[in-house]
């Protein structure tokens, strides 16, 4: 009896939170909207980009590969909204399609880059050690290879396309999450809880991914949305240079590629639309990263 | 601060030895033989004697750790050997090029910090204020805009701008001279790719200088010295800048060896023969020699910025060379 009246009183106290913490969180996210309109504003633009992307077959009005020779260069028109490219290709649904190539890139190297740092971070930190110092030393030597020049070593040997490209982006960013992660990681690794975990007989990973890694969830994630933004970039990059994303899959900065400066006086919406896209984009990620990081580190907080 | 110095410096040297060992192994993990690829890139059979002599001519018949220990040393002389595509000692290739691409990365430079410094501060000092959202969108464009991007369209403006007024186009012109011999051709070459990459640098130093001061402005003895009535032109110059400068001036030395990676995509726009577009050429090419050579020094320009700013960092804050 005794023990029914206690689930009972359990399950209405269960209940009781879960409204709560429902209720506050729908307080926290309007608050967030109030609080940081800029940081909403950033939100909406990787919504609608995300949304771009998903549903590009049902948005576009065109196909992004299909010419129409009667209509190379167009200018922005009606039936054209963006205009043409020199091919008679839809610039508007080259880059709604481009949308969902910088979101598969972003996303996906930004991710693993990011899910594979948080490991080597929390667990370099977790083991200290020998095994911390190996792997401090390997961030070091990581690191030492601006992002951009380890993706184009990475190009070289992998060669170009969309999964090259992938892999020549995350690579670099995992040290850098790796490093992030394991100096917070380290001050939780004192908390006694750690401790007691470990004296339950816990295992370590069990430790790491149940104990240690929730804690580490705001610097992560604040890593993870700035990687997204840098990820968008280098890939527009390797693209425009000819490194990246290859033809036909449309891609913003494959788009810049094609002598943009012949058509500069005669056709410059080609050039235009597509970096506007890419500015928008990362706009909208960093606007957002910036509040998420004041949001969930209030140390930070800009004054 | 000696023992700071001597245990900095001795950090340096196993990262580059590190750095040395994984850009030996990259360019080893390349698919299939770069002898076959050399000679077989138009198809068909060839003798394997040609590919054993390629073999010995590239020393890839030597045992692994002799080829590493060869690489290094000849990292150290600055020695890359000969490029496979031209033939010529990978230095001669990089030296050419070498001038255009050092005056742009200065020029930025000199663009971020007269750009950064000033804004930065004015946007912490007016906190708040129209002047301070104004700066505070200019600083996150220039981190979500693309380089390239601004180079592209600022050629458009310079394309559109000369033919409607002078009836003519005018492009910067694409061959270098030193500053030395033809000081308004030479920056007029410079001037806009150096803009460029500026502002993406001036960007990421503005917000840095931004929250410093404000940082700065909150301590103790800034209340002290408005308390006795000093001018608020000589707090935020003379007492808050300097000491906001430290963070400052290490990002100035970190992004300086990032320049190297602007720098790759801006020549590309601006058809600019430096080493930027050397890296492209080396990769699109499948010039293995050349490609590690690069990496090789970007690597080292890296790592000795950020030996160079940590020294100076030290001796600017003594609290550093004791932790």
């Amino acid at each position: 009896m005794v023990t029914n009246v206690s689930s009972i009183d359990f399950s209405a106290a269960d209940a009781d939170n879960a409204v709560v913490s429902r209720t506050s969180r729908f307080r926290r996210a309007r608050e967030f909207c109030r609080q940081e309109v800029l940081g909403t504003l950033g939100l909406v633009l990787v919504v609608v980009m995300a949304l771009t992307g998903l549903l590009a077959e049902l948005i576009a009005p065109y196909s992004p590969t299909a010419n129409d020779f009667g209509a190379m260069m167009e200018a922005p028109s009606v039936s054209h909204l963006l205009g043409t490219d020199q091919f008679g290709r839809d610039l508007l649904s080259r880059i709604i399609f481009g949308a969902r190539t910088a979101m598969i890139v972003g996303l996906t190297s930004a991710l693993v880059g990011g899910i594979a740092g948080l490991i080597l971070g929390v667990g370099s930190a977790y083991f200290g050690g020998t095994i911390d110092l190996i792997m401090q030393r390997v961030c070091d030597v990581l690191m030492a290879f601006p992002l951009i020049i380890m993706a184009l070593a990475v190009v070289a040997i992998f060669g170009t396309g969309v999964q090259n490209v992938i892999i020549a982006i995350t690579i670099p960013l995992i040290p850098r999450c790796a490093r992030v992660v394991r100096a917070s990681a380290l001050s939780i690794r004192e908390i006694p809880y750690v401790d007691a975990a470990r004296a339950l007989g816990y295992g370590h990973l069990r430790i790491i991914l149940f104990h240690m890694v929730p804690n580490v969830m705001a610097p992560f994630l604040i890593m993870v949305t700035a990687f997204v933004g840098q990820a968008v970039l280098a890939e527009a990059s390797l693209s425009y240079l000819g490194l990246g994303v290859q033809e036909p899959v449309p891609a913003w900065g494959l788009m810049l590629q094609g002598g943009t400066e012949e058509y500069a006086t005669t056709a410059p919406w080609i050039a235009v639309f597509p970096g506007v896209a890419i500015v928008l984009a990362v706009l909208g990620i960093n606007l957002f990263g910036d509040a998420l990081r004041d949001t969930l580190d209030p140390k930070l907080r800009k004054r | 601060m000696l023992h700071y110095v001597i245990k900095r410096v001795l950090l340096v040297i196993p990262t580059l030895l590190g750095a040395a060992a994984l850009v030996f192994v990259l360019m080893r993990l390349i698919p299939g033989d770069v002898c076959v690829m050399r000679l077989g890139s138009s198809g068909g059979t060839f003798d394997p004697k040609a590919i054993a002599l390629c073999h010995a001519e590239l020393g890839m018949d030597r045992p692994w750790m002799i080829q590493f220990i060869d690489f290094v040393w000849g990292c150290m002389r600055l020695n890359f050997g000969t490029s496979m595509w031209s033939g010529q000692p990978v230095t001669t290739e990089i030296m050419a090029r070498l001038p255009i691409s050092l005056e742009i990365a200065i020029l930025a430079t000199v663009v971020a910090i007269a750009i950064a410094i000033p804004l930065g501060t004015i946007s912490a000092v007016k906190q708040n204020t129209w002047v301070d959202y104004v700066v505070r969108v200019f600083a996150v464009g220039g981190i979500a805009t693309p380089s390239f991007w601004l180079g592209i369209m600022s050629v458009l403006v310079v394309l559109n701008f000369t033919s409607a007024v002078f009836g003519k186009p005018w492009m910067p012109p694409i061959e270098y001279v030193p500053i030395w011999e033809d000081p308004i051709r030479n920056l007029s070459m410079a001037f806009l790719p150096a803009v460029t990459v500026g502002y993406r640098y001036a960007a990421v130093s503005m917000r840095m200088t931004r929250s410093a001061m404000l940082e700065v402005m909150q301590e103790d003895y800034i209340r002290t010295a408005r308390a006795k009535g000093l001018i608020r032109k000589l707090i935020v110059n003379r007492h808050a800048l300097k000491n906001a400068m430290l963070p400052v001036v290490t990002l100035i030395g970190i992004e300086f060896a990032f320049l190297i990676g602007g720098l790759v995509v801006t020549e590309q726009v601006f058809n600019l023969n430096g080493v930027g577009r050397l890296f492209v050429q080396a990769v699109q090419n499948q010039d293995y020699t050349l490609t590690q050579a690069l990496v090789m020094l970007t690597v080292m320009v890296f790592v000795i910025c950020n030996l160079i700013v940590d020294l100076f960092y030290a001796w600017l804050d003594p609290r550093i060379r004791y932790s």
